[in-house]
């Protein structure tokens, strides 16, 4: 792509001279998006920043008292928030696998000649553009122990999913990769679709197995867009706050979210809840940051 | 699969036929099992086995929608002869209509009202964004912008905030301006929150309208502006269609800001729809009418975006 040799059309070009000049409709088009952003996200992080050095609870009306980094070093020291931020992980963990194995299972399937494909294909991605709230509410008709359709198909008896602490983030995570999967199968088949034809003829012609093809050939070229849906489903699984707390209230399942929305809004402990929300942000902003470069390597592809 | 099939590979690709429609019939079991409970009477929609077969009733519709009580008496015969028949229904699951005493208005829930706010929310926020963002995308796409790729980090990053993180702030402040529980409140967060993709994904259907189009415009005497909306705009409608379904969806599920910032007057239907469950044993059918109801739009946008999917989800990344 000969990019460089495109003149870009020079803010200050006589060619519309006429009318506003290309600088002022330029900042007049960017300006007040970037204006709006700061105020609307950047202002309000601010204000909670200086509120996370204090002992501020938005219920009462005693004025915030500043206590340096006091909630930090409490936070940090804190052995049930690493209890939420280890039971994170492990959602994160099933999660993302579970939508990975599933999605990229499902593209493997998917690429080749189907009736009906581009049918198939849109009701298979049909989860994923859903409520996770509304639908996710929903599977607890599914997993009801009593009278759910899982347990009756699957001839579970009486499991609990919800009920019992040590299944119930399994049970929130099989949600999300019924949602989620079809994320990663989606950008899988791009990928797949994107493999040249004639490198499996010539690992044809080399009598190559299926395996070997497989690992030689397939995964590498669908990795970079593969590490594209992981990333992101990484991110979004760290975030999850929605499906987990229709679900179930159980501290097993208490992930960081929940528990951030609990200390500011239930426990309203204000100056400690945005200590912990800017723990948490920089987490975000560093996975983000990866995520980003990721996205400009395929772009640049 | 070039020519010739060798048998081991018809039965490889037969396989795997198979295997995806058992796929699809998991996947799509969930929304199935909601658009049949919708219809079901409340009483089988509990049953074990499940009921799969079963007339259908729009009963739990007319339950969605008004408010009612449980019957303490079987209702008279005359009183069920004059009652309209979706009343009946009602009388029929053992419960009977809430009317006003005085005006014998029926008495209506909050779904209506949180469904309405939902579309309002949502469409203000989704024209907000894709208008704001097609012209940021285009100042971005046309004009040399000095730190280009970190304004559009900054631009994508804000999208990725927690929304919790967010809100603890957000809620001090707007309890301090008055936009707690106001459709103006939402709206704002949501707009905040749908710009970001909007730029993301408007750049990339912008990139690829031929600048020479605005060229010759421009050398026709258009001024900027007049190319802008004339040539480019023109050819970005697909682009900003697309755009819109997706912001339009993305603020329709929304959750978390919903739950937070509204309670009453502005609560749109996804922390609605969890809070009638609450303790005891909750009418299933009521609540599969509300999700089904709710769901319907986004699966129509679902099937007009096909094709525009990949590219949404990706952030334009990734276009076919």
């Amino acid at each position: 792509m000969p990019t460089n040799n495109m003149t870009r059309l020079d803010p200050n070009s006589q060619a519309a001279s006429k009318g506003l000049s290309d600088l002022s409709i330029r900042n007049l088009f960017i300006i007040p998006t970037i204006a709006f952003l700061i105020i609307f996200n950047i202002f309000p992080l601010l204000y909670s920043l200086g509120y996370s050095f204090t002992d501020f609870r938005a219920s009462t009306n005693a004025p915030a008292k500043f206590i340096g980094l006091q909630n930090y070093r409490e936070l940090l020291n804190d052995p049930f928030i690493w209890k939420n931020f280890s039971i994170t992980a492990k959602y994160v963990l099933i999660s993302v696998t579970g939508q990975v194995v599933v999605g990229f299972g499902l593209a493997m399937l998917l690429n080749r000649a189907i009736p009906a494909k581009g049918l198939i294909t849109t009701l298979l991605l049909l989860p994923m553009m859903l409520s996770m709230a509304v639908v996710g509410l929903f599977w607890k008709l599914l997993y009801d122990p009593n009278f759910g359709i899982i347990n009756y198909f699957l001839g579970l008896g009486k499991f609990e999913w919800l009920a019992d602490p040590d299944v119930a983030l399994w049970a929130i995570a099989i949600v999300d990769i019924w949602m989620w999967s079809p994320f990663v199968m989606l950008l899988s088949l791009a990928g797949l679709s994107a493999v040249p034809k004639h490198l499996y003829e010539a690992a044809e012609i080399d009598r190559a197995g299926n395996i070997y093809t497989f690992f030689r050939i397939t995964l590498p070229l669908v990795a970079p867009i593969l590490m594209i849906a992981i990333i992101f489903r990484t991110m979004e699984a760290f975030k999850t706050f929605d499906l987990a707390y229709v679900l179930s209230s159980q501290p097993t399942t208490e992930l960081i979210a929940i528990r951030l929305y609990k200390m500011a809004f239930q426990e309203w402990q204000t100056g400690m809840s945005s200590a912990f929300a800017y723990i948490v942000l920089i987490m975000v902003v560093a996975i983000t940051n990866i995520y980003v470069k990721y996205l400009n390597k395929v772009k640049a592809r | 699969m070039a020519g010739v099939q060798t048998s081991a590979e018809k039965w490889t690709n037969r396989t795997a036929i198979a295997a995806v429609f058992v796929a699809l019939i998991i996947m799509l079991t969930p929304i199935y099992w909601i658009a049949a409970t919708a219809f079901k009477p409340r009483n089988l929609a509990t049953t074990i086995p499940p009921t799969v077969v079963y007339e259908p009733t729009v009963a739990p519709f007319v339950k969605l929608f008004t408010k009612r009580s449980q019957l303490r008496e079987q209702p008279t015969q005359e009183e069920y002869d004059n009652a309209p028949w979706w009343e009946q229904m009602v009388f029929d699951g053992g419960e009977k209509v809430v009317r006003n005493r005085k005006s014998g208005e029926v008495r209506s829930s909050g779904y209506g009202d949180r469904f309405k706010n939902s579309l309002i929310v949502s469409v203000i926020s989704t024209i907000l964004a894709v208008g704001m963002g097609t012209l940021t995308a285009y100042g971005f796409s046309r004009f040399k912008v000095a730190g280009e790729d970190d304004w559009l980090f900054f631009i994508l990053s804000t999208r990725m905030l927690p929304p919790v993180v967010v809100a603890i702030p957000m809620f001090l402040m707007y309890r301090v301006v008055g936009l707690n529980d106001t459709h103006m409140g939402l709206i704002i967060l949501y707009t905040a929150f749908n710009l970001s993709f909007a730029v993301w994904i408007m750049k990339g259907f912008i990139d690829e309208i031929p600048r020479e189009y605005e060229e010759a415009a421009l050398v026709d005497g258009y001024t900027r502006i007049q190319a802008f909306f004339k040539v480019v705009l023109p050819e970005a409608l697909t682009g900003m269609a697309a755009t819109a379904v997706f912001c339009f969806i993305t603020a329709w599920n929304e959750y978390a800001f919903a739950l937070i910032m509204t309670n009453r007057n502005a609560q749109t239907a996804p922390p609605y729809i969890p809070s009638q469950v609450g303790s005891g044993l909750p009418d299933w059918t009521v609540i599969a009418a509300g999700t089904f109801l709710f769901l319907i739009p986004v699966a129509i946008f679902t099937f007009l975006l096909r094709n525009h999917l990949l590219r949404g989800m990706s952030f334009g990344a990734i276009r076919k």
